[in-house]
């Protein structure tokens, strides 16, 4: 099988971005944390090493933008690990089980659509103490009812597929129908839909944290650069631009990947 | 000059040639039938003459339509080509209709858009054109939507379509396949009485067709054509060995040698079995047994209720009424109820083998998972001897072991469902459609296969199918269905040689016979099946039925016996 040009060029491009996030601090003499006065909004330079310039309060932004980086992916990937463990086994037990238990199931995820999740989360963030964690769970649980939703209706059709029909009559155990019938077939379209909410979630936390409800200083992530970028706009106008850029080219790669994703399953489908 | 002279056509998709040098002549007013199994270029070579091949095609030849060359022809011309001077009607009418234009709508669109009427005129001629296909009350279906018509009238509105601009050649691409015997034979005596000096370009797998409605017969294989000539001629004595293997895949309910009746003891047996799906009523009150080693089909068209019928025997779904026998033990209740041991007795093997097989999961994992459930001792080592050795039986090599089910043919995947099947050497096998997806050669090969494990094992099995040709080749026994109620049960010989039942007789006149010295008949019934949610009174079959009385319509008729055979119809005295 080979992989589509989408691919390749949106994968290398995150790999690229991944190895620099994690390897780029060290590479640098300074860190995120050290205040610099005689350097305060200074315009990036090769002179001193502060690649990307400085922030107002003279830390080195290359440094704080690396680490931008690491904790919106983080955040991303393991949001969606929690919207895919969630999500598919809650869709998978809600299609094959099937009948009230599958109405009663999704009744309750439609309450939970109904939800504005936005004010939700502002109040839990306000509620509880800011931390690392609850931005996990605020964006899982935003994320997995589409999941579910998706993995239900898949299921729904599998469950109807004669092979799924032989496997009954055989005797098959439903754990094994689910496990070996119900859920490698559910793979393309899980991986597909998992790279399209990645993007989803990454838009999330930097919402969060452009309104200060997320990671906390002096931690960051792209999104709170971004949102100290806005308020330096006119004077050091880098501050704002290199995080906006390397969000959007995250974003850029995580869709095209999605994109490709679902192209190549066709594919193998039309085969 | 000929209407159509298509001269060395070549269809290549990268290194695969589809079309390899094909020749086809037509003269006006000719009909033309090409014929061949699947993937053997006939409906490609039809697209190129339509101009309509994917744009990765790379096509040579030549191909004039009344002297111009179509071949690279820009779309404009094509256009009008199409609309005006070729008609074309598809295998899947709802497909080729737009869901969300009124049918009126769609035909007159034609009309007007190539100036062949003006507005006043429009109208009233696709009305004309909706009469003349044989719809009833046309004023009515004009402004009907495609999913208000069942699959007959679709197709009868496809004809319409095709045949409206008076054009001077129509392509009709297995024109009929999709439909129920009954109404086939209406749409292809519809094709003949309409085409008046249209030349027709017939594709299709079934001789049957092709015997009855073709004057010359082209034979495609591999993307070449084997075998040309006079319908008659090529029948009666055929150039090619393809054609010979063709015309001896082709099973005739009219003659040939039927298998005798079996007399062992009664292994299985379903009593006044109902099956309702909420207020609608799919099986009615329907009884039969099958002896050991006995093969019984179940015959009927789309909606008789064959499929509901072995779905609730096998408790996938719930049996409203009635009892299922099995070995002198009743079986009740859903599969998951029932006991692994008599679950282990009764395989079932689908229709359509390539969503019966896993698409995950290997040949190997497939055949063995029943013995995963049922010989729970067995080891690895004697699993995989136990499904290399029905592999064997079914005809496959070792080799299949490791192949996922997209890396089988049809014919290949559809043994590896037998095989699973058959790994637990169930005492009844029940087939439904199972070679109704294979192709004539294919299909024989799997019927036989069918035959020798009953042969060595004394299998008894239930044959679901449509196709009567193949029942009356394999079957002891057949039973035949109309909207859920058996009408008729009788040996093999019996019900082929003297049906009983007018809708029986219907069926067995509706059949195309792949021989062009047998003229085809009459269609001999008119209309559908009727609605399953409000079936006609009395007797549900009188609507259609050619010799109903007045009884018919107010009495249900009980299944009497009639010197061997058992029959529901009031008049099956007099016939």
């Amino acid at each position: 099988m080979s992989m589509n040009r989408s691919i390749k060029v949106s994968v290398t491009l995150l790999l690229a971005v991944a190895m620099f996030a994690v390897a780029g601090p060290w590479l640098s003499p300074h860190d995120y944390l050290t205040t610099n006065f005689d350097r305060l909004l200074a315009s990036p330079s090769l002179f001193d090493l502060h690649l990307f310039g400085t922030d107002d309060l003279g830390r080195d932004l290359f440094v704080r933008t690396m680490l931008g980086v690491r904790v919106t992916l983080i955040v991303a990937i393991v949001a969606s690990l929690v919207s895919l463990i969630i999500g598919v086994t809650y869709g998978a037990v809600a299609g094959f089980v099937g009948g009230r238990v599958d109405a009663a199931m999704m009744r309750f995820v439609d309450t939970l659509y109904a939800l504005p999740f936005i004010f939700f989360v502002i109040l839990l963030m306000v509620a509880f103490e800011r931390n690392f964690f609850l931005i996990f769970v605020a964006i899982g649980a935003i994320n997995w009812l589409d999941m579910a939703r998706i993995v239900r209706g898949q299921t729904l059709s599998l469950r109807e597929r004669e092979f799924v029909e032989a496997a009954r009559l055989t005797g098959v155990s439903t754990l094994r129908i689910i496990f070996r019938h119900i859920a490698p077939n559910l793979i393309g379209i899980v991986v597909v839909y998992v790279t399209l909410t990645i993007p989803q979630a990454i838009l999330v936390e930097s919402f969060l944290s452009f309104l200060g409800l997320g990671v906390q200083e002096p931690q960051t992530s792209l999104g709170a650069l971004v949102n100290v970028g806005v308020a330096q706009m006119e004077g050091a106008p880098w501050m704002l631009l290199i995080p906006a850029a390397l969000l959007a080219l995250i974003l850029l790669c995580f869709n095209f990947l999605g994109d490709g994703l679902r192209d190549h399953f066709d594919a193998r489908h039309a085969e | 000059m000929s209407l159509l002279d298509v001269t060395g056509l070549t269809i290549r998709y990268g290194d695969n040639t589809v079309v390899d040098g094909v020749d086809i002549f037509i003269e006006r007013g000719e009909s033309v039938g090409l014929v061949g199994e699947s993937g053997s270029g006939k409906s490609q070579s039809a697209l190129a003459i339509l101009g309509l091949l994917p744009k990765q095609a790379k096509v040579s030849g030549s191909i004039e339509f009344d002297g111009q060359q179509i071949l690279g022809a820009d779309e404009d011309r094509l256009n009008t080509l199409r609309a005006r001077r070729i008609g074309i009607v598809f295998q899947d009418p709802m497909q080729a209709l737009n869901p969300y234009l009124r049918v009126g709508a769609q035909l007159k669109q034609i009309l007007l858009s190539h100036g062949l009427a003006d507005k006043s005129a429009a109208d009233a001629r696709v009305i004309g054109m909706l009469a003349k296909v044989g719809l009833p009350d046309p004023e009515r279906q004009f402004r009907a939507y495609p999913y208000q018509l069942s699959g007959g009238m679709r197709q009868r509105v496809m004809i319409a379509s095709a045949l409206i601009a008076e054009p001077d050649l129509l392509i009709a691409d297995e024109p009929t396949t999709a439909l129920d015997v009954t109404v086939q034979a209406q749409i292809l005596e519809l094709l003949e009485e309409l085409r008046d000096e249209t030349a027709l370009l017939l594709i299709t797998h079934d001789l049957g067709v092709i015997a009855g409605h073709c004057e010359h017969t082209i034979v495609f294989e591999r993307g070449r054509v084997v075998d040309a000539g006079p319908t008659t001629s090529l029948f009666a004595s055929p150039g090619h060995d393809h054609t010979r293997a063709l015309l001896a895949a082709a099973p005739r309910v009219d003659r040939g040698e039927v298998p005798e009746p079996v007399s062992g003891s009664t292994l299985l047996s379903v009593g006044n079995a109902t099956v309702s799906f909420k207020d609608l009523k799919a099986v009615s009150d329907v009884s039969f047994a099958v002896r050991r080693g006995e093969t019984v089909a179940v015959v009927g068209e789309s909606g008789s209720g064959k499929s509901s019928l072995v779905r609730a025997m096998l408790g996938l779904v719930p049996m409203t009424a009635g009892r299922v026998v099995y070995a002198g033990e009743p079986l009740m209740g859903a599969v998951e109820d029932r006991e692994l041991s008599k679950r282990r007795d009764l395989q079932l093997v689908f229709q359509d083998p390539v969503s019966a097989l896993n698409p995950q999961m290997r040949v190997q994992a497939i055949v063995e998972e029943p013995l995963l459930v049922h010989e729970r001792r067995a080891t690895a080592a004697e699993r995989r001897s136990r499904v290399v050795a029905v592999l064997e039986k079914v005809g496959l090599e070792e080799k299949y072991l490791r192949r996922f089910p997209h890396e089988l043919s049809g014919g290949q995947a559809q043994r590896v469902a037998i095989a699973r099947a058959l790994i637990l050497e169930p005492k009844v096998l029940i087939c439904d459609e199972a070679v109704a997806a294979l192709d004539g050669s294919v299909r024989e090969q799997v019927l036989d296969l069918l035959r020798d494990v009953q042969k060595e094992t004394g299998l008894s099995i239930i044959f679901i199918a449509h196709d009567l040709a193949v029942v009356r080749s394999i079957s002891h026994r057949v039973l035949v269905m109309y909207m859920g109620r058996l009408v008729e049960l009788a040996d093999n010989a019996r019900l082929f040689g003297s049906p009983r039942h007018p809708y029986t007789r219907a069926l067995l006149d509706s059949v195309p016979v792949p021989d062009p010295v047998v003229a085809p008949k009459r269609a001999p019934l008119r209309g559908e099946v009727g609605s399953l949610v409000s079936p006609p009174s009395g007797c549900v079959f009188h609507p259609r039925c050619p010799i109903a009385e007045a009884i018919c319509s107010n009495k249900v008729p009980t299944l009497v016996d009639h010197g061997g055979t058992r029959v529901a119809c009031h008049k099956a005295t007099a016939i």
